[in-house]
């Protein structure tokens, strides 16, 4: 008797204790820029591991995915007019800016998450720059850091794609990332929660390494560890294109 | 078809490129100018970072020049002895420019540099060549030839004076590596040979004859620019040979084709387009400058 009592008080305190685990995969953990290199697009597969079954009167489950680039030290400028022509006055440091960031969820972001988590994890784009401990917390950086996250989002660097995930029996789920073509190398990031009545219950990662690849990799190498022989190399270049140039219209000239 | 460019981390389009290089080569092919003050600001416009634009363009001009000064060469139109005087001072100048422009982009103000140079000295150049071709076509009009003077002016008076024999001159070292230098300057700092201001000064200053001007001008540019593309390449680490190698090929093609349309035209309705042209980049720099952008704020490459 006492035992029944135990197990039927365990199933019902069981999705309370939300054993829910996500289990991910992507379509590819590396993007390759090549010279032909003009944007990609990236997969998310995902499945919800659950240890018991569902209770019925459950909250529904809620997916939201961050892929996000590296985070670069970024100085903003904000223009002013003086003497009479705008010019670059005030300068803002900012420690950690991402260069790409995109968000994806299966619906409208504060409808599914509350904001100290959105704040907390970095869920969203009014998140994606962090302020950093020595920072000064006033408003004239707060615009200066809005100000990264309009440009990006113009560029289209930045998104955020309410809905776009889609969710099959609570369980499964997918989602296509487009990467731009303005892409910079570095260590990308993808990160995956899944959320239920507002709070995130389970979450993993996944690393994404953007490398530039064959005469990118080589010419982007010798630039920067070579430099003189780069512009020699350069130069050499432009000498013989002259060169010919200059030849084949004599040629074409007779 | 779009093309990743490996330094600019940009991805353009790449005929985009080639007809961008096509365009101004047909310019440069027709008025007999590099090209450099028109390409710096049209890559400005599609996206390709200015620290990039700049020193890229100084490669791209070793080889357009390399090109015409060949041609100069076989009708032995290049005061050899001049190219190396104004080359000394170029160099140094170079040498400034670079070290100008890097401290510049570390404070966040060379762009405001580079469209400052370009509005004053468009509008300078622009201004000074339209009147000149507006006269020089009223004066056509009219019969009798008037006689030009000989100046003699103060440039006379300067010490170390050298005698250079292809131009038939003999004056001063000093304005010679003076106007070089100047030249060196902009060269670095905007990503141009210079060829726009080195002609007028050559023939107004110095009182070069005419036909030995634009070759010893690219003689001397070849190496100048030779000179700062090395030094934004090792130093800035800003030169991008690819986007340098296709606007290269649009160039030199633009270039033959620009040079057959330029002998069908007549020379002072050349001048006088040239100018227009001029006078239009110099106007839209100008309004970048004097009306409120759009965006006030922008972010800047790196950090410190």
């Amino acid at each position: 008797m006492i035992r029944k009592l135990s197990l039927a008080l365990a199933l019902v305190a069981a999705p309370l204790a939300a054993e829910e685990t996500v289990v991910v995969d992507l379509s590819q953990n590396r993007v390759a820029i090549t010279a032909n290199y003009s944007g990609s697009e990236i997969f998310v597969f995902g499945a919800v591991k659950r240890d018991t079954p569902l209770a019925e009167d459950i909250a529904p489950l809620d997916v939201a995915i961050v892929v996000e680039g590296p985070l670069e030290h970024t100085t903003v400028r904000k223009k002013d007019k003086a003497l009479g022509i705008w010019i670059n006055t005030e300068s803002v440091e900012i420690d950690a800016a991402p260069s790409f960031f995109t968000v994806a969820t299966t619906g409208p972001l504060d409808e599914i998450l509350n904001v100290e988590d959105q704040h907390k994890y970095a869920i969203g784009l009014d998140h994606a720059i962090r302020p950093q401990e020595h920072d000064e917390p006033n408003a004239d950086v707060a615009s200066f850091a809005e100000a990264i996250t309009r440009i990006r989002v113009d560029e289209g660097l930045y998104s955020e794609r309410e809905g776009i995930i889609s969710l099959t029996s609570e369980t499964l789920f997918n989602a296509s990332i487009q990467l731009p073509a303005n892409l910079v190398e570095g260590d990308y990031t993808a990160r995956i929660y899944l959320i239920r009545d507002r709070n995130i219950v389970s979450d993993s990662s996944v690393a994404i390494a953007v490398r530039k690849e064959g005469l990118e990799r080589w010419l982007y190498n010798l630039a920067h560890e070579q430099a003189l022989i780069y512009g020699l190399l350069s130069l050499l270049v432009a000498l013989v294109a002259g060169y010919g140039a200059s030849e084949i219209f004599r040629l074409l000239k007779r | 078809m779009q093309i990743y460019l490996p330094i600019a981390e940009v991805s353009v389009n790449i005929f985009l490129l080639l007809g961008l290089g096509g365009m101004v080569g047909v310019l440069s092919g027709m008025f007999g100018v590099g090209g450099g003050f028109l390409m710096t600001p049209l890559l400005f416009m599609i996206g390709i970072p200015p620290a990039v634009a700049v020193a890229t363009e100084a490669n791209q001009i070793v080889a357009s020049s390399f090109s015409g000064v060949l041609a100069h060469f076989k009708r032995k139109t290049v005061d050899i002895k001049m190219g190396f005087i104004l080359l000394i001072g170029g160099l140094i100048g170079a040498t400034v420019g670079v070290w100008i422009f890097k401290y510049l982009k570390s404070i966040g103000q060379v762009e405001l540099l580079v469209t400052l140079s370009y509005v004053v000295f468009l509008g300078m150049i622009g201004s000074l060549m339209f009147v000149e071709s507006l006269n020089a076509i009223r004066k056509s009009k009219k019969p009798g030839v008037v006689p030009r003077k000989k100046k003699h002016n103060w440039i006379h008076g300067l010490p170390f004076k050298m005698r250079f024999r292809t131009s038939g001159l003999y004056i001063s070292v000093i304005p010679p590596i003076l106007v070089g230098l100047v030249v060196g300057i902009l060269a670095a700092i905007m990503g141009v040979g210079g060829g726009f201001i080195m002609v007028p000064a050559m023939i107004y200053l110095l009182g070069m004859p005419t036909k030995v001007v634009v070759g010893t001008s690219l003689f001397q540019i070849i190496f100048v620019t030779a000179y700062t593309t090395l030094s934004h390449a090792t130093q800035n680490f800003t030169v991008d040979a690819v986007l340098a190698l296709l606007l290269l090929i649009g160039g030199v093609i633009g270039a033959q084709i620009g040079a057959r349309i330029g002998v069908k035209l007549k020379a002072e309705q050349l001048r006088i387009l040239l100018a227009i042209m001029v006078l239009a980049m110099c106007g839209k720099l100008a309004a970048d400058l004097l009306l409120m952008p759009s965006e006030l704020f922008s972010i800047g490459t790196g950090g410190h």
